[in-house]
């Protein structure tokens, strides 16, 4: 058994909410700037540029690269050889989370409740996935994610007989709905099988893999590279104004399903997408 | 559609607002003030019960904006636009009390584009997600009303060459509509 102290988890996650909020991520930025180059709206390609500007200032002043800095999403892969001490370990993760959102000046923008609407003022609770795995080690993936772009996520309860044609129609009506309001160029991640609550799961963490990172399955990869360029058809562009830079990057996840059912997930992300992981 | 940037100073009249066509991009200086689906349902709902509105909204700005919280010395942190559609039930009823000018981002429905052919009024797009540029541009902001809902609360900003473009305007011209057809590849 190896202990770790709570406290330890929570200092991390604090920092890893601050860090994911002030520098995006390398292939994000990377993605946003080459289409700089290819964008063929004027419109889009004064956007883009102005996204990349956003980014060097938000990296430069240590401010939010967005307002909206999110609802707190943290994935926990566990080593089953691990002992927590020192306290209970989602408080702890919340504890992170309240630290972070506080020194950090980010956003506060969780309500207690769905209908009361109160917000708790330090932006817990976060949405926390738990996962054991063998070893020793922890990993945390820290994710924070604006609403604009959660809300235009979709899931779908296809029938097995609507096949891989059905599932990418699906994904591209799904990005051809939300248009201009997930702050395009958008990032997908896609979930394929598993049941209702599992595949919300996967099209979450299909969002933590880096932009241009396929999947090891050579149809899913193919399909990736497919939907990428019939999104980029739709004309929707940076902020919707019409282009061809409309998502940066499409990754699926996928899982074993019932032989009754094809569940989809569609987890639409915007070009803030954040991310910032540690291993403990 | 001008390559110029048309420089806008608030309050904005009927008749600017009426001049500016989907495509401009402008550059807005002066006082505008914030508020999000929170804000209109207090300001409407009050209003309906007969108090006053806290800010008399003739010719005057609202950006659809939560911001994040000020770091020590700076007037304000991160403050993009949000998405739009969440005030669009708001939105008709202030714009027939004199609002002419709203900025945000994403689409609007027809009730409120019909509202600003009637009464003359503009929608203008900031860049999503670009919260931490146009922080740059606010220049002092203080809460006006409403401080119990943090970032929602009523925002009074002033603001130096804050960037925008003309997505829809007074005749109903809307950007989201002529421009992503031309880019649409069979
Ligand atoms: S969708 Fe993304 S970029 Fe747009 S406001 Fe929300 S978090 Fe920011």
């Amino acid at each position: 058994m190896r202990e770790i102290n709570v406290e330890t988890v929570k200092n991390e996650i604090a920092r890893m909410c601050i860090e994911a909020n002030y520098d995006l991520n390398p292939d994000v930025y990377n993605a946003i700037e080459g289409a700089c180059a290819s964008e063929p709206s004027p419109i889009g390609r004064n956007i883009l540029s102005q996204l990349v500007k956003n980014a060097d200032i938000a990296k430069a002043s240590r401010k939010p690269i967005c307002q909206d800095t999110g609802m707190a999403v943290i994935f926990m892969e566990v080593g089953q050889d691990v002992h927590f001490v020192g306290g209970d370990i989602t408080e702890a993760v919340n504890e992170g989370v309240r630290k972070g959102y506080t020194e950090g000046y980010l956003r506060k923008s969780v309500v207690s409740d769905p209908i009361e609407r109160v917000n708790t003022k330090d932006n817990t609770p976060a949405v926390i996935h738990y996962n054991i795995v063998p070893g020793d080690k922890v990993k945390i993936d820290v994710a924070p994610k604006g609403f604009g772009s959660e809300n235009m996520s979709k899931v779908y309860m296809l029938k097995p007989s609507d096949g891989l044609e059905g599932v990418k129609d699906a994904v591209i009506d799904c990005i051809k709905k939300a248009g201009p309001n997930p702050c395009p160029p958008m990032v997908v991640g896609v979930g394929i099988g598993g049941n209702f609550e599992k595949v919300t799961e996967l099209a979450k963490r299909a969002l933590l893999r880096p932009i241009g990172s396929h999947s090891p399955i050579e149809y899913v990869k193919q399909t990736e590279e497919e939907l990428l360029e019939r999104a980029n058809a739709l004309g929707i562009g940076p902020q919707g104004l019409g282009g061809r830079t409309t998502v940066l990057g499409i990754n699926i996840e996928t899982y074993p399903t019932h032989i009754a059912g094809l569940p989809l997930a569609v987890n639409i992300s915007c070009h803030v997408t954040r991310h910032a992981s540690a291993i403990l | 559609m001008s390559d110029k940037t048309i420089n806008i100073t608030t309050p904005i009249s009927r008749e600017t607002a009426r001049s500016l066509k989907a495509g401009d991009s402008v550059s807005i200086s002066g006082v505008i003030y914030t508020a999000r689906d929170a804000a209109h349902k207090r300001m409407l709902e009050n209003l309906e019960k007969g108090i006053p509105l806290p800010v008399e909204l003739k010719d005057q700005t609202i950006y659809f904006a939560g911001p994040s919280p000020a770091k020590p010395g700076e007037p304000i942190g991160s403050v993009g636009p949000t998405t739009s559609y969440r005030m669009d039930a708001y939105s008709p009823k202030t714009i027939e009390l004199g609002l002419t000018c709203m900025i945000g981002k994403g689409a609007r429905n027809n009730d409120v584009i019909e509202a600003m052919k009637m009464y003359g009024a503009v929608y203008i797009g900031a860049v999503g997600g670009a919260g931490a540029l146009i922080s740059g541009c606010v220049k002092k902001a203080e809460v006006v009303a409403y401080p119990d809902l943090g970032s929602e609360a009523i925002h009074r900003l002033e603001v130096e060459n804050f960037p925008g473009i003309v997505i829809i305007d007074s005749e109903g011209t809307n950007l989201y509509e002529t421009e992503p057809p031309k880019y649409i590849q069979a």
